[in-house]
């Protein structure tokens, strides 16, 4: 049996949650106040996931970067996989809301979207 | 762009989150868009919001998670939509109040020069700045690479500059918590995060996506004693505080890094409603309203962090968009009626409310009066009591000073009950 | 080029000195080792035009301070620059010390200094208010003065150059050769020859006295640290208050800055490094502490910033002579230099000209025209200079309310600013209560722009002073 120890972040409590795990699978979540912290606990010991936020370059804009994110979360662990793509890309002016800027990132399926406007 | 008229009703101050929310709820209430008018100093509209690249904005509003450039595009896009006019690149210099109540408001810019307009109603709008290293008296050499949080991230997010390599960052506020993701993400190594209180003013959510998923340690009773470096930050000295926030003797730690970053606290920025004669509140920095949001002085409101410092977005946007319509109020209707004021008291741990004042003639069905707590409380009631009698009490499993609370009034419980005062407590 | 004279160090009575031998026909040079003038002595400490009654009777400090101070209205108008006789007090504490205040009058009214009144309590609440409990009575001093600093020695330099002086910016001496025809002056990619050397190098003078003279010089560096508060609190006190020296030290003074701060400080601590400008927390306490004597309620919550400055002390004089032959000493200058400069410039430049029978020129020019400060100008005049140029219509610092249009003009300017600091202290962008927090990166895109140099190349001040540190990795880059 494997323990893992979790901070809450559902809300402002922070509760300190034990996740007992056995063979990759969730036995028991203690440490939680409310069932919004079990259901955290165990989507993030098992399958722990981010959206990730950065800029892209682009050429001929008013401004040298424009923001992007993942357009849905990807897995924590492909990150930095994650931000080597977004510093490779580059885009070219004018870019708007929403425009997809990689069409799937680090073969998740999951796009990198503009978030910003840049004229 | 807009031309410039010499009259409007409402003038807002400033286009960020709270201008234009504010813009939008004067439109709805009824006042013609050619008579608003937002007035944005930077180049675009929009605000802080357009640095705030992280997402975790607009849950409350749009019930999904935005990044900051998104949410500010939401409003923008309305805005365009309603066609209400603005001006960009435009600093507001001088509020005055002229003949017939009017408020003269002297703007400058390169396009259209200096110009004084008049408006019947003033949103106050412009938002807040961070407190900088001269106000905590850091001790040490002043180099380069000592930035507010803030600055540190529109050199990032906005040039594409990297303010450093080697970070440490004073405040866990959550900007600093963000800035110490972002700077990671782009290849900086956050060596430490020390927050001089016992318990850290950001969210939970960004102490572990922030910190926690990067391996960055937390310091919490930690502040920085010496900045270190004549040219360029070279390292900085970083100690233990006792319960009085003093630095303890013999627990100084070095850290080597060129960067120190400072989240140490949002002012909201009134040096304009000052001039004016807005009375200010000294435990907010922010103006003293009424119900109506509206400041001492008759037809000028404010909303948002110039108000008082909120922690989500989506408030400040409720807050303004209440702030326009009483303006666009008004505007039409003139001076409200000031009779029957009712002084809002905070006490045992409620540091203050906003507003601080009802009259409750002048209140809308529901009034959301929003507060902070002094420090981190568990398992306390948030308790109102007029004149004396406790008139409802909510359970909160925790409060922390980081977090806005709000109680809701109802017009109903108050009007011509000839209630004096409302007490907003802590309670066990 | 063989320069007829060259002057060391930029600070204020370099440029002092430059100034008025520019009244003279010769070539002249003046070196600094920083990136700018005004970056040593000159840039960090009280701002005040002393009255004069504090030196010793009969030394050339007491001299040049009330000649200097009777000088300084002429300087600052010839140079556009804001200066205003806010008077001083010497506040008195203890009954027991009045008879040292009245040493006090009397060392000034023999030095000269004019209008000098010992006031009463009473007499001295009246005139303001805020005084602290304990003060028992005051030496006023109605002809001390406010200035800034960085306008004082930046104009002077300016209006040095203007009229001829040579100024070359990253220029330390390193090795000074005595030759036949004067001196070899060796800097890091270059050497320079003179007939004469005009030695204000602040707190390094000694290291240039010693290149040079046989019987040498000690200067210690006399650290002063120093609060500046919020323009909201910079009425606290309409005067300057200085405290007369108790047995718990020599004390520190409150006063108005000429831009409208509150300043407080400084502290005295003699110190080995001659770059050792930084703050202690023990300092800052210590100027908290004396603060409160002086005045009720110091507002500490509206510290902005706080900073430290070297006096270049040597002894209880100023050395202004000819230390060896045609090697001109300026050193020694710790307070009252700032409100000297004008005396001392004209004196070393006389006795450099006696030495050597230079000429005056006929074309000598001692007005400069200062850059425009839109924000103080009446709203026509304000509209009129935005129509002419829309740069000033562009707000960048909204803390001092500085526009686009004053820093362009101090980069292009003579001897103009390249590095933030220079803006800063040219137009006062980013000395405002956010300190740099919002037009930093501005005012750097500014510089960027206008100097065409990339601007994670942009400095601070010095050469190691980087703000940003290169780009964040965007585009396989």
């Amino acid at each position: 049996m494997e323990i893992k120890n979790l901070i809450c972040i559902q809300c402002p409590m922070g509760c300190p949650l034990e996740v007992e795990m056995e063979n990759g699978e969730v036995v028991k979540v203690s440490g939680n106040t409310c069932k919004r912290g079990e259901v955290y606990a165990k989507k993030e010991v098992t399958s722990p996931t981010r959206t990730v936020t950065s800029t892209v370059k682009v050429e001929n804009g008013e401004l040298p970067v424009v923001a992007v994110k993942t357009k849905l979360d990807i897995p924590k662990s492909l990150i930095f996989e994650c931000m080597a793509e977004i510093n490779k890309a580059k885009v070219k002016a004018p870019v708007k809301i929403g425009d997809v800027i990689i069409e799937n990132v680090c073969g998740t399926g999951v796009p990198v979207v503009a978030t910003s406007n840049v004229n | 762009m807009f031309n410039l008229k010499e009259n409007y009703d409402i003038a807002i101050i400033g286009g960020g989150p709270a201008g234009l929310a504010a813009a939008i709820g004067a439109n709805e209430a009824g006042t013609d868009k050619e008579d608003i008018l937002v007035i944005e100093r930077d180049v675009k509209l929009g605000g802080i919001l357009n640095q705030c690249i992280h997402n975790g904005f607009g849950l409350h509003t749009f019930k999904e998670e935005l990044t900051g450039p998104e949410y500010a595009g939401r409003f923008i896009d309305k805005l365009l939509a309603l066609q209400i006019p603005y001006v960009l690149d435009t600093m507001v210099v001088d509020i005055a109040e002229g003949e017939n109540g009017l408020k003269l408001i002297t703007v400058i810019s390169k396009e259209n020069g200096l110009k004084v307009i008049k408006a019947k109603a003033v949103v106050l709008s412009m938002g807040c700045r961070e407190r900088s290293r001269g106000a905590l008296n850091i001790p040490g050499f002043r180099p380069a690479g000592v930035f507010s949080a803030g600055t540190a991230q529109r050199l990032v997010n906005i040039e594409s500059y990297m303010p450093g390599k080697e970070v440490v960052i004073l405040g866990s506020g959550d900007i600093g918590l963000i800035m110490a993701r972002r700077l990671t993400l782009e290849g900086a190594k956050v060596k430490v995060v020390a927050e001089l209180q016992p318990y850290s003013g950001g969210l939970k959510r960004n102490i572990v996506q922030c910190l926690d998923d990067y391996g960055i340690p937390l310091k919490l009773s930690h502040t920085v004693t010496r900045i270190d470096g004549k040219d360029r930050v070279e390292g900085v000295e970083i100690s233990q505080v006792d319960e009085r926030l003093k630095p303890i003797k013999g627990t100084e730690e070095y850290y080597k890094c060129d960067t120190l970053l400072l989240s140490v606290g949002l002012i909201p920025e009134n040096e304009l409603s000052d001039s004016l004669g807005v009375k200010l509140s000294p435990i907010t920095s922010g103006p003293v309203v009424n119900e109506s949001l509206e400041t001492n002085i008759e037809g000028v409101f404010a909303c948002g962090n110039v108000l008082h410092v909120h922690d989500l977005v989506d408030f400040v946007s409720e807050e303004a968009k209440e702030a326009g319509k009483n303006a666009s109020k008004f505007a039409k209707f003139g001076k409200t009626n000031e009779e029957n004021v009712i002084a809002l008291i905070p006490e045992n741990g409620v540091r203050y409310t906003v507003p601080s004042t009802i009259c409750p003639e002048n209140m809308n069905d529901t009034l959301t009066v929003r507060f902070r707590v002094a420090n981190v409380f568990k398992n306390k009631y948030v308790s109102v009591y007029f004149d004396g009698e406790r008139v409802k009490r909510t359970k909160k499993l925790i409060l922390a000073p980081g977090e806005m609370e709000s109680v809701v009034l109802k017009k109903e419980d108050l009007l011509n009950k000839g209630i004096k005062n409302i007490k907003i407590t802590l309670e066990d | 080029m063989l320069y007829d004279v060259l002057i060391i160090g930029g600070g204020v009575i370099g440029s002092a000195i430059a100034r008025e031998l520019a009244r003279y026909e010769g070539n002249f040079c003046l070196i600094e080792k920083n990136e700018d003038v005004c970056t040593g002595t000159s840039k960090a400490n009280s701002a005040i035009v002393h009255a004069g009654f504090d030196a010793k009777n009969g030394t050339l400090m007491a001299e040049m301070n009330v000649k200097g101070n009777e000088m300084m209205g002429e300087v600052a108008k010839e140079l556009d620059i804001p200066f205003r006789r806010n008077g001083a007090f010497v506040l008195c504490f203890d009954n027991k010390d009045l008879n040292s205040l009245q040493d006090l009058y009397q060392r000034g009214i023999n030095n000269g200094v004019k209008d000098l009144q010992i006031l009463t309590r009473e007499e001295a609440l009246n005139l303001e208010p805020n005084l602290g409990d304990s003060v028992v009575a005051a030496l006023y001093a109605p002809t001390s003065g406010i200035i800034c600093p960085f306008a004082l020695t930046i104009a002077l330099a300016e209006n040095a150059a203007d009229n001829g002086v040579e100024f070359k910016l990253n220029t330390p001496c390193e090795k000074i050769e005595k030759t036949d025809f004067g001196f070899r002056v060796y800097s890091k990619n270059e050497v320079i020859e003179t007939k004469a050397i005009v030695n204000a190098a602040g707190v390094y003078a000694d290291e240039i006295h010693n290149m040079v003279c046989d019987n040498k010089l000690k200067i210690t560096p006399r650290k002063g640290e120093y609060i500046l508060c919020d323009k909201k609190v910079g009425k606290l006190c309409e005067r300057t208050l200085f405290q007369l020296p108790t047995k718990l030290g020599k004390g520190i003074l409150v006063s108005p800055t000429i831009h409208g701060n509150l300043i407080l400080g400084p502290t005295a601590l003699d110190i080995e490094d001659k770059e050792g400008i930084d703050t202690t927390r023990e300092g800052l306490d210590d100027v908290i502490a004396k603060a409160s004597l002086s005045v009720k309620n110091v507002p500490v919550r509206s510290a902005i910033t706080s900073f430290s400055g070297l006096r270049a002390h040597i002894n209880h004089d100023f050395i202004l002579e000819e230390s060896a032959d045609n090697f001109f000493d300026a050193t020694g200058i710790e307070s009252p230099g700032l409100s000297s400069a004008p005396a001392i410039g004209i004196y070393m430049a006389e006795m450099v000209a006696k030495k050597f029978s230079f000429n005056k020129k006929a074309d000598f020019n001692p007005v400069r025209k200062g850059i425009v400060h839109a924000s103080e100008l009446s709203n026509e005049e304000r509209a009129a200079l935005i129509e002419k140029d829309p740069a000033y219509g562009r707000i960048i610092c909204r803390c001092e309310m500085i526009s686009e249009g004053e820093i362009l003009a101090s980069i292009h300017r003579t001897l103009g600013a390249t590095t933030l600091d220079g803006v800063k202290r040219r137009t006062r962008a980013g000395m405002g209560r956010c300190q740099a927090g919002f037009c930093s990166p501005k005012v750097m895109e500014i510089l960027s722009r206008e100097l065409n140099i990339p601007l994670d190349e942009i400095k601070k001040n010095g050469e190691n002073s980087s703000v940003a540190v290169g780009k964040a990795t965007k585009g396989g880059i």
